[in-house]
């Protein structure tokens, strides 16, 4: 089984995807965007990144790529896509999957390991999991945060689309703490975490993004449909590695879904950027308009940005 | 050379955190009377010809704004000579 990645300009995680492919028993194809030929893949990932520096909105520029006119009429079709970040970004985009994914509520760039729950895995890429189950893959996102208007909310609900929410936290403000949806038909999923950065025990904060792409494979060996009846009989054809012994990340309730409380920067900073975290600012400089640049503050703001920048 | 401005706007539903940024940081300016502020974008095409309003729509719906949480208007600047 084929599974392509397509590689956008500002693309980062393709070789993540190509390599979690490899894992889960597939053969990585690598795909090229000014490229409209799939080369007989039996199913795309589109990546998380930037593609094109999204410019513009994300995912907006990359709709246009040649390879997406091809990916949209073979995904009617039935060829199972999936949209990772920026690839979910990239699929709304595309009207491939409802909504949009806006600016995170609090402004920040958010990385972490990031619980899921399953709600729905009847997907082309889900069948390996059990409504209800727990995940812990990372997230990384600075546009994560999923809106639609209530009657699409209610339909997505309705229509048991909406695959996974956020549980321990919601890091972006995503409405009804969706993290992952997918099409009517099931064979397009978009996800906002990443899967494909949680395949090995040396890097991953688990084993559990392996599942998504030995479900397809499973999905491709068995296509009707991801029904319990045919798990059983494709499961012997994939083997899914038992996930690890879970690290305990404490999770706190996120408190930054709140905007920025905007007096906690010191005076006059010149350029401070959005993603950075608030600077703790001395009660002086924050009392005394005229107060001298905070400067160790400013030092530290733009450390902590260095850091956290990616 | 002709013009057409367009103005993209977040839907009014839809949270802008960049806005709330930026009304929030208006009384360290003294401005203590501002309700709300919301932050869309300005696109200007200049046509090689005769400004085309209708092109520079359809650019507008596909490209420039998202109609799922955007809404944009279109209009061809007057040229001040």
């Amino acid at each position: 089984m084929k599974i392509g990645v397509v590689t956008f300009p500002g693309s980062l995680d393709d070789g993540d995807a190509a390599r979690a492919a490899r894992i889960a028993g597939a053969q990585a194809v690598r795909l090229w965007h000014a490229d409209p030929d799939l080369h007989g893949v039996d199913a795309v990932v589109l990546p998380g990144g930037f593609s094109y520096g999204d410019a513009l909105r994300c995912g907006a520029i990359a709709r246009f790529a040649p390879i997406m006119e091809t990916i949209k009429k073979a995904a009617a079709d039935g060829l199972p896509v999936l949209g990772i970040c920026n690839g979910f970004q990239i699929l709304c985009e595309a009207h491939l999957l409802p909504g949009a994914l806006t600016r995170n509520q609090h402004l920040h760039f958010r990385n972490r390991d990031q619980w899921l729950r399953f709600d729905n895995v009847a997907s082309a890429w889900t069948g390996s999991f059990v409504e209800g189950q727990e995940i812990l893959i990372p997230v990384k996102n600075g546009e994560g945060c999923f809106v639609a208007d209530a009657d699409t909310l209610d339909q997505l609900e309705a229509n048991g689309q909406i695959v996974a929410r956020y549980i321990n936290g919601n890091p972006n403000g995503s409405m009804r703490d969706i993290a992952a949806i997918r099409n009517e038909a099931g064979n397009v999923v978009g996800i906002m975490p990443h899967p494909e950065h949680a395949v090995e025990a040396l890097t991953g904060p688990s084993l559990d993004g392996l599942g998504f792409f030995a479900s397809v494979l499973q999905y491709l060996v068995a296509p009707a449909s991801p029904a319990p009846a045919q798990e059983a009989q494709v499961r012997e054809t994939v083997t899914i590695p038992e996930p690890l012994i879970r690290p305990t990340i404490p999770v706190e309730p996120d408190p930054a879904l709140a905007p920025p409380a905007w007096p906690e920067i010191p005076a006059r900073v010149p350029a401070q950027a959005d993603d950075a975290e608030p600077v703790e600012a001395d009660d002086e400089a924050d009392s005394d308009p005229a107060a001298e640049i905070d400067e160790p503050a400013v030092a530290a703001a733009e450390q902590r940005r260095d850091s956290s920048e990616h | 050379m002709a013009r057409v401005v367009v103005d993209v706007m977040l839907k009014p539903e839809i949270l802008d955190p960049q806005g709330q940024a930026v009304a929030n940081a208006l009384p360290r300016l003294g401005v203590s009377d501002v309700a709300s502020v919301r932050i869309g974008r300005r696109v200007e095409i200049e046509f090689e010809g005769e400004a085309d309003v209708e092109r520079a729509r359809e650019i507008a719906d596909k490209l420039l704004a998202n109609p799922v949480i955007e809404d944009y208007q279109v209009k061809i600047e007057e040229q001040a000579s």
